[in-house]
């Protein structure tokens, strides 16, 4: 006589809670009047904050035969998904009326991809973090290419899918070989297994399949060529919160798989991810310093973040990965910020994509280019903002930890100095004045944007004049984002107590 | 009896001409078999393993990462029709508007 395990669906209220918004959002988008659209909007950043305040207040837990737990790191890791979420929400609305794509599927895949993230941190079995990174990944190759009739949008979406689709066969074949090794995929017990025998060749290439898969998502170099590309031809809000939760689902995941379960055999791993944060943080700031393209810029300085955050967990110390959840949490307000800027702005009918195209936003709209300057020196990591308490954070903690650590936090330290020059730049020319009339943009940079013009019925032409376009919920999600940039960076013990619960797990 | 050592061969044969296929062919379709292929090459190899260690688990992911890649045909193909109506071709090479 078998008995039924038990189905501890107490445990998923967050997810359960996400998952029915989604589908109300799905359902309703076919009732509503286009005019009462904003309701949609509404209801689901309703959602994610009632699920991130209902899965700060469940106990901990693991359930679905060992494959699902609720510890320190899901509250910290769905907590970041749900804010990213929200974030990512806030900042859609407006851009979708403007470019006439403004359906409920858009907030239903965001919903969706939030909640591969959220499924991502609780993920203690291999195969369901497969799942949960699927789960994130489908909705943002759709997102990438909902700026339907764009065919630069399209060209974004088949890019992502063709390339994510190769990095997630990796991913599972790593899963296999780890599987062949151990004979499970339940992470306690093959950290257990791993530390039992020698480290086989079979579950060493496991394992490293499993970076690629998961360096692919975070963007790390050498596995980031799709992302300059993808952000480029998606829509602002699409590209502001792929950038983000797609960092946040697979750093939660690499904190769960590296520190965490694999803790004992560090040695074998933290060389190898502190080559590759090496790698990342010096493509992607060298890179960011050549583009004109703003979204290029913020792809790049992306890649470059993800680097700062893998020297957190390359390190692997407690403090290390508490600095890591810190860091993601300001990354997620600075960069959906950033990205929110530019989201207000349009020219001719098309995204002002171009860093020239932000001349004069002081002029125009002086708390929007305050804005805009506070979430470029805290990209930079100058104080007194939260990008520079987040950096310190992981930098200390690196240097703490003996010798590689040292170097890990000398070359973030050397690439951020680099950095400061493309973030200030960009907020320089947010103050500086607007060009004189008859004069474009581009003949004032020596640039000349020949693709902008030469595609795309629809995108509007190189001399236009770039409007000001701002929506109520577009200017509350720019306030949070720099709230919380500015509360990071002056109190940041009050979001000390995320990282310091995943902190607390490695002890 | 064949050796499971041979089906795992066969796996990583099969991974490595998918990847192979995924780099070297232009045609989105073609490159899309080929991550079909890949993933195929990884339900053989968990069906072996589940057989060496006489464990179910290895048999019941099959089921899953069919069902994944289901769902990646559904995204994919809506991408590529998408891009057949409005460029006439599904030639990746063709679909280089963003670089830089």
């Amino acid at each position: 006589m078998t008995s039924i395990p038990p189905v501890p669906l107490g445990l998923l209220a967050p997810e359960l809670v996400v998952l029915a918004v989604a589908m109300v959002v799905l359902l309703a988008d076919l009732w509503l009047p286009p005019a009462r659209r904003g309701l949609l909007v509404v209801a689901a950043v309703a959602g994610a904050v009632a699920a991130a305040w209902l899965g700060l207040g469940l106990p901990d837990g693991v359930g679905f035969a060992g494959t699902y737990v609720r510890d320190g790191l899901t509250r910290a890791g769905q907590t970041l998904a749900l804010a990213a979420t929200a974030l990512g929400l806030l900042v859609a609305p407006e851009y979708l009326r403007r470019g006439g794509l403004d359906r409920g599927e858009y907030y239903f895949l965001v919903l969706v991809a939030g909640l591969g993230a959220m499924l991502m941190a609780a993920s203690r079995d291999l195969l369901l973090l497969f799942l949960a990174l699927e789960t994130l990944s489908v909705p943002l190759y759709v997102l990438a290419a909902t700026g339907r009739g764009s065919v630069r949008s399209q060209e974004a979406g088949i890019k992502y899918f063709l390339l994510g689709a190769f990095a997630s066969a990796f991913f599972l074949y790593g899963v296999a070989l780890v599987y062949g090794t151990t004979g499970t995929t339940r992470l306690p017990e093959i950290g257990a297994a791993f530390s039992a025998q020698p480290v086989s060749a079979s579950a060493a290439a496991g394992v490293g399949l499993l970076v690629i898969g998961l360096g692919f998502k975070a963007a790390l170099v050498p596995f980031h060529t799709w992302a300059p590309d993808v952000y480029e031809g998606a829509p602002f809000p699409a590209a502001a919160f792929m950038s983000v939760v797609a960092k946040i689902g697979a750093f939660v995941a690499l904190v769960r798989v590296f520190p965490m379960t694999l803790g004992a055999l560090a040695l074998h791993w933290s060389a190898l991810l502190g080559a590759l944060a090496v790698l990342t943080m010096v493509v992607g700031n060298l890179a960011a310093l050549l583009q004109t393209s703003y979204k290029r810029m913020l792809a790049y300085s992306s890649i470059a973040h993800a680097g700062y955050l893998l020297v957190g967990v390359a390190v692997g110390t407690p403090q290390a990965v508490g600095a890591v959840i810190t860091y993601l949490l300001v990354y997620a307000a600075m960069g959906t910020g950033a990205f929110a800027v530019a989201i207000a702005l349009e020219r001719g009918g098309a995204e002002a994509d171009r860093i020239d195209d932000y001349a004069g936003l002081s002029a125009r709209a002086p708390l929007l280019a305050v804005a805009g300057g506070l979430f470029m020196v805290s990209l930079a990591g100058l104080p007194p903002t939260g990008g520079f308490m987040a950096k310190l954070g992981v930098f200390l903690a690196a240097a703490d930890a003996g010798l590689p650590g040292v170097i890990l936090a000398l070359v973030g330290f050397l690439t951020s100095v680099v950095s400061v020059y493309y973030y200030l730049r960009v907020a320089y020319v947010m103050f500086s004045p607007a060009p004189s009339a008859g004069v474009t943009p581009a003949q004032r940079s020596g640039v000349v944007h020949a693709d902008a013009t030469a595609i795309a019925p629809g995108s509007g032409t190189a001399g236009a004049a770039v409007r000001l376009h701002a929506s109520p919920l577009l200017n509350l999600a720019v306030l949070v984002a720099a709230a919380a940039v500015i509360q990071t960076g002056i109190l940041p013990s009050t979001v000390a107590a995320l990282g310091a619960q995943v902190a607390a797990l490695l002890r | 009896m064949v050796p499971a050592t041979a089906y795992l061969a066969l796996s990583a044969v099969l991974f490595t001409l998918g990847a192979a296929g995924v780099l070297v062919r232009r045609n989105a379709l073609i490159i899309f078999m080929s991550v079909e292929l890949m993933l195929n090459s990884v339900n053989l190899a968990f069906v072996t393993f589940a057989r060496q260690h006489l464990s179910i688990d290895g048999q019941v992911i099959v089921f899953f990462v069919l069902v994944i890649a289901a769902v990646e045909v559904v995204v994919g193909l809506a991408l590529i029709v998408d891009i057949f109506r409005s460029r006439e071709t599904v030639d990746i090479d063709d679909v280089d508007l963003l670089r830089g």
